[in-house]
């Protein structure tokens, strides 16, 4: 196994405004080897990969491509050094030839030698096994086969790297099997494959070697077959915050005759989650654990409706009720802080005070508008109760830092005084004081009464915060722990075991 | 001196408009000092101003249903001159079948043509909102077809609108010194301030033009919003139309506000909105559209060659809108930076040199 | 379920068709007329001709004739081959575009078809067709000036409102007046444009900004009724007086109803025909099988407050009549 390294790099670091994105990473790859590369969101990995295709530029560290120290500008140069890459989503254009698709854009001469092309598509396309002819238009093949043809476009003849960034996620089980065997024939020629995925059991499944990062930092390199699962989700979620002291968090005040807040049988939605059960008492906090992909963050735009919901019936406080849309859920008392701030939570352009009173105002409808008043009076009275730090009222929320950003989008569902609040990672990519600050307030809501579900990343986090934890994996729930001596090998013993009796 | 800054910086999307606005009122005035003056006409304003509010107004109704489709869908609608002429088609044919003209079927077939302009506005707010298409794809069908529409209303003539009380739409009331239609978009301005101050149309709308699925996911619809502003459109469509055809006494489905929507999409861009949607300023569209009305009477004034006059226009707007882009705005914000930090190095240096001295 | 209505209607579509077809071959002895035209929406003059070939050429008169509207060049030309494989005996032209009927008149010529142009000159060698019956701008412009010229009093100071810039009519009737102006016979104080329309807006912000720079001018040129009626609100605005007893004399083209009626009344002076009638003289030469070759102008005529008759409205107008003494502001 121990065979010729194709790449080294070493101490790469990258920093954005505010955020240190890599720190002094270190990353090998050898030939023939399906390397993943792991750890949850804002982790580093899609950083690392950039700064090794040349979309970023690197602020420390030399990458050594063939004993080459190399630099390389742009995704055509890394090409030409013999990078290639596969992006989830694919970037190939449906309505042209799988052969066009093939080597479009990447001839020196602007003339077309069709026949020629054709022949070569034909010949790589056949030495991978690819199930498409080279005249056939790409938007007739399968998902999976439109991948594969991606593929086969970045390794090209002599390419010696292959980085695949999530090329599974949008495939079945045959077709991922597919694609396996794909990369088990580029392996054995020597190409040496960068994996990332979200899926636990691909990984072990395909990879020989495992590097995890966390926080832009390495943790460790391993050999897939000396790490368990259990480890490896250890690793990847670790430990981040010690500043636990002050927080308690509270047994729910269950009593058996006491009505849930929220309750919902068989909820499923358009967005894949499983049929669910789900419930959440009067100042109850509790939590979707699970790995990213389990289904966590679909389960809670169900409970909101922010997916078409396919299934289920809603009780809110006993009485049944119909979640269509989410302002149905909103005015049922229900707020969502959703997991991708800067798409579904900011509203960019606009002013602090706008984002702040955005929701209660669409509660209060369209042909009653808050005076600029009392707008200014809200917006104040949240911006001193979070210390959110902003320049004015006025400022257009884009310019704030990201905890900023996140405490304004918490304060317009604070502001609508929900009576269930669930926040899809409220504390992601936000600094650590931040993050302290916010767990806090979940805490202090709760014991105003307010019921919440809280999702993050971060296992001790949810810990911490949570009086129940509900875990899922591959978009079923799995398991259930509560009480107040839940411990984070607890969880991640769940996760791992849960995925295995499903298998 | 801060307090200035801050002003210029809140206002700073008007900067454009208004500053052009200057440029041709200099240039006019030079052209002729009288260029303010206003006399008294048969017991009606006159000048070159009231000649510009005149000949501005269906631009400037036009401009603002242009603001708020820009605005939410990111698009625009090309088709607002055919609709207005299917609709004031539409009300010369109520006024011309309803018996005797009065005051009330006047009012009656603008009350018509405005549900018309609604309908309009729905078939062009579905196509984009419901079926997600592109808008000037999804208006480009009645920009094409509407002029045949209309002329199939007028019932394949140009129908002559010869009555008082148009004639008084199109030109003065006895008595009120204020041309009408002038008075008229005065009213519709009002209406829509009125509306954007009773209502959350402007934030609704902006944020849909920002951010849609966060706006979603805070209980309102995108689609809603987008077909709202079509709708809205619509009605300004037909108040366009309205206007137009009172002032011509005549419909003429060819030439009926034949393409205003250039103009329209122009005073939006003027007044400093961006044509790619988010947040939009109502009165720097107005301002635009004014501007636009004194630039193309300016071209006039100057008597360029009416073989050159578009030409002019073209190169005239090209240079704003370099001026105005977001590159040139960086880059001399960048050189004002520096020039400061020179200007406070030198300042630092004042003391130095004196001594020099 | 929903479909059967559906299915039904076609069906019944197809058979009125193609009852209508069985019509046609029943029709025997009739003169075959293919006709490519533009589309009657285009403007009030295409309303009138389309409606005169329609007339004109109708079975009652002993013709076959079939009209194509598009103002699209490659469908006109597509919808000239089908007649030309119908076996019409005579195609008659109004082109969209100057350019591009070089094949389709020549398998005309060798299928036997005979081609008259009406209204719109092809670029084409003269032997594609048999002749063309055109409307001279130039002279509409000749007849205008002269009018001008015998009418308004020393010395003739003109604003010209041109419509549509490169328009045939445009070109031609702009011509006319700038010529008589290089020869000093009258003095052009403002010209001006509706760009890429023929916008009565546009005519009337060209007069108001001659009015804003103090020109003195005693006659308004507008090149068609639309035009000179803007340029005739902008005069009223300004207070000044027009017409038959008036300051500023008013001439414009094409012999619209309501202009016409206008220059009765004396609010305007005089309009100068552009006739879309070509129908009644193409149809004179069929019959009487005596075509002439080449480019035959028609006879147009200029009518003023003082020679206007009702017939004569009657007669050559075109659109909508608003009535004796209804003036149209």
């Amino acid at each position: 196994m121990q065979s010729e390294i194709i790449l080294r790099m070493e101490g790469i670091s990258k920093s954005f405004p505010g955020v240190k994105a890599l720190q002094n990473v270190d990353f090998v790859l050898r030939k023939g080897e399906i390397h993943a590369l792991m750890g949850e969101n804002g982790a580093g990995k899609s950083t690392l990969i950039k700064v090794l295709t040349g979309v970023y530029e690197k602020d420390a560290g030399q990458i050594i491509l063939d004993g080459r120290n190399v630099v390389c500008r742009s995704p055509q140069e890394a090409l030409s050094m013999g990078i290639g890459t596969v992006f989830q989503e694919i970037a190939l254009c449906p309505n042209l030839t799988v052969a066009e698709n093939m080597f479009i854009g990447r001839s020196q001469n602007s003339f077309v030698r069709w026949k020629e092309m054709n022949a070569k598509a034909a010949q790589l396309l056949d030495s991978l096994g690819i199930p498409a002819s080279p005249t056939q238009e790409l938007s007739s093949c399968s998902i999976a086969v439109q991948q594969m043809v991606s593929i086969a476009r970045a390794i090209d003849m002599d390419c010696k790297i292959l980085i695949l960034d999530e090329p599974t996620s949008s495939l079945d089980e045959d077709e991922v099997k597919k694609l396996f065997a794909l990369m088990r024939e580029l392996k054995a020629r020597g190409v040496g494959i960068i994996f990332i995925t979200h899926f636990l059991d691909q990984v072990y499944e395909i990879s020989d070697t495992i590097t995890v990062l966390r926080n832009g930092e390495l943790i460790g390199e391993y050999q897939t077959a000396a790490l368990s699962q259990i480890e490896l989700i250890s690793k990847m979620m670790g430990k981040a915050l010690s500043d636990v002291s002050e927080m308690k968090k509270q047994e729910p005040q269950t009593s058996s005759d006491s009505v849930p807040v929220f309750e919902a049988t068989g909820l499923s939605s358009a967005a894949g989650v499983r049929p669910f059960d789900f419930r959440i008492e009067k100042g109850e906090v509790n939590g979707f654990a699970g790995l990213l992909g389990s289904g966590r963050s679909e389960s809670v735009r169900a409970i909101f409706a922010a997916d078409k919901v396919t299934s289920g019936e809603v009780k809110i406080n006993g009485k049944k009720v119909k979640l269509k849309t989410p302002l149905d859920a909103m005015k049922n008392g229900i707020g969502y802080l959703p997991e991708d701030r800067k798409h579904e939570g900011i509203v960019g352009e606009l002013s602090v005070r706008d984002n702040i009173i955005l929701a209660l105002q669409v509660m209060k409808g369209f042909f009653r508008p808050l005076s600029r008043k009392q707008a200014e009076e809200f917006a104040n009275e949240y911006i001193e109760k979070l210390g959110i730090k902003t320049p004015s009222i006025n400022t257009p929320i884009d310019s704030l830092s990201g905890g900023n950003q996140q405490k304004v989008v918490l304060a317009r569902w604070l502001l609508t005084h929900p009576m269930y609040l669930i926040l899809d990672e409220p504390t992601r990519g936000i600094d650590v004081g931040t993050k302290v600050e916010i767990q806090k307030l979940v805490l202090r809501l709760a014991e105003d009464g307010v019921s919440l579900t809280f999702i993050s990343s971060e296992i001790d986090e949810m810990i911490r915060v949570c009086s129940r934890l509900i875990v899922m994996k591959d978009r079923e729930i799995v398991g259930e722990l509560s009480g107040m001596n839940v411990t984070e090998q607890d969880a991640m013993h769940m996760i791992a075991q849960g995925g295995k009796g499903h298998v | 001196m801060s307090k200035l800054k801050k002003h210029i910086n809140r206002s700073s999307h008007l900067f454009l408009p208004l500053s052009v606005l200057v440029l041709l009122i200099i240039v006019n005035l030079i052209k002729g000092a009288d260029y303010f003056r206003i006399t008294m006409v048969n017991g009606a304003f006159y000048g070159n101003i009231p000649n510009i509010l005149f000949g501005a107004s269906e631009l400037v109704i036009l401009s603002i249903g242009m603001t708020l489709v820009t605005a939410a869908s990111r698009g625009q609608d090309i088709s607002i001159g055919e609709n207005g002429a299917i609709t004031s088609a539409i009300f010369v044919w109520y006024v011309l079948n309803a018996g005797e003209v009065t005051l009330l079927t006047i009012l009656v077939g603008f009350f018509i043509s405005c549900v018309a302009g609604i309908l309009i506005g729905a078939f062009n707010g579905t196509l984009v909102s419901v079926f997600n298409v592109q808008p000037m794809v999804a208006t480009l069908i009645l920009f094409l077809g509407g002029r045949s529409i209309a002329f199939m209303i007028d019932g394949k003539v140009s129908p002559i609108l010869a009555n008082e009380i148009s004639n008084k739409i199109g030109t003065v009331i006895p008595g009120i010194p204020i041309h009408t239609p002038i008075i008229l978009t005065a009213v519709f301005i009002a209406i829509v301030a009125v509306v954007l101050k009773k209502t959350n149309l402007r934030l609704y709308v902006e944020s849909v033009g920002i951010n849609p699925s966060a706006v979603r996911l805070n209980g309102i619809d995108p689609k809603k919003i987008i077909f709202l502003t079509f709708l809205i459109m619509g009605v300004c469509s037909a108040v366009a139309g309205f206007i137009a055809v009172n002032k011509a006494g005549r419909h003429d489905s060819v030439n009926l506000l034949k393409f205003i929507m250039m103009d329209a999409i122009l005073a939006v861009a003027l007044g400093g909105n961006s044509l790619g949607g988010g947040k939009f300023s109502i009165t720097g569209s107005i301002i635009g559209a004014y501007t636009i009305e004194m630039l193309n009477r300016t071209l006039l004034r100057l008597e360029v060659n009416p073989e050159a006059i578009k030409a002019f226009k073209a190169v005239f707007i090209i240079v704003l809108m370099v001026i105005a882009s977001p590159v040139v705005r960086v880059f001399v914000r960048k050189v004002l930076d520096k020039a400061k930090t020179i200007g406070k190095a030198s300042s630092l240096s004042t003391p130095d040199s004196r001594q020099m001295d | 379920m929903k479909k059967l209505p559906r299915v039904g209607l076609l069906l019944l579509m197809v058979m009125l068709v193609l009852s209508y077809g069985s019509a046609i071959v029943a029709a025997e002895e009739l003169i075959k007329i293919g006709i490519v035209n533009l589309p009657p929406e285009e403007s009030g003059y295409r309303q009138a001709n389309v409606e005169d070939m329609n007339r004109v050429f109708s079975r009652e008169n002993g013709y076959d004739a079939k009209q194509t509207n598009t103002a699209d060049n490659s469908e006109q030309i597509a919808a000239a081959r089908g007649y030309i494989r119908d076996g019409v005996d005579y195609l008659l032209i109004s082109a969209a575009n100057a350019s591009g009927w070089d094949d389709v008149l020549q398998s005309a010529k060798r299928a036997g078809v005979r081609v008259i142009l009406f209204d719109r000159e092809i670029d084409t060698d003269p032997s594609n067709y048999e002749v063309a019956l055109l409307s001279d701008m130039y002279y509409e412009g000749e007849l205008a000036v002269n009018w001008v010229l015998n009418n308004v009093p020393e010395p003739i100071n003109l604003v010209l409102i041109r419509g549509q810039m490169g328009s045939a009519a445009e070109i031609g009737r702009s011509a006319a007046v700038l010529k008589a102006a290089e020869e000093g016979k009258l003095t052009i104080v403002a010209d001006g444009t509706g760009g890429d329309t023929w916008s009565l807006e546009e005519a009337r912000k060209v007069v108001e900004a001659a009015i804003a720079a103090n020109k003195d001018f005693n006659v308004i040129y507008a090149q068609n009724d639309g035009m000179a009626q803007g340029a005739v609100q902008a005069l009223e605005a300004a207070g000044i007086s027009h017409g038959k007893d008036g300051k500023v004399k008013i001439i414009g083209f094409d012999f619209n109803r309501f202009a016409l009626r206008n220059v009765q009344a004396g609010y305007w002076d005089a309009d100068v025909q552009c006739n879309p009638r070509q129908a009644a003289e193409i149809e004179k030469w069929i019959r009487t099988g005596n075509i002439p070759s080449g480019i035959v102008y028609q006879e147009e005529i200029v009518l003023d407050s003082n020679t206007i008759t009702d017939e004569d409205i009657e007669k050559y107008g075109i659109n909508v009549d608003p009535g004796k003494g209804v003036i149209t502001r």
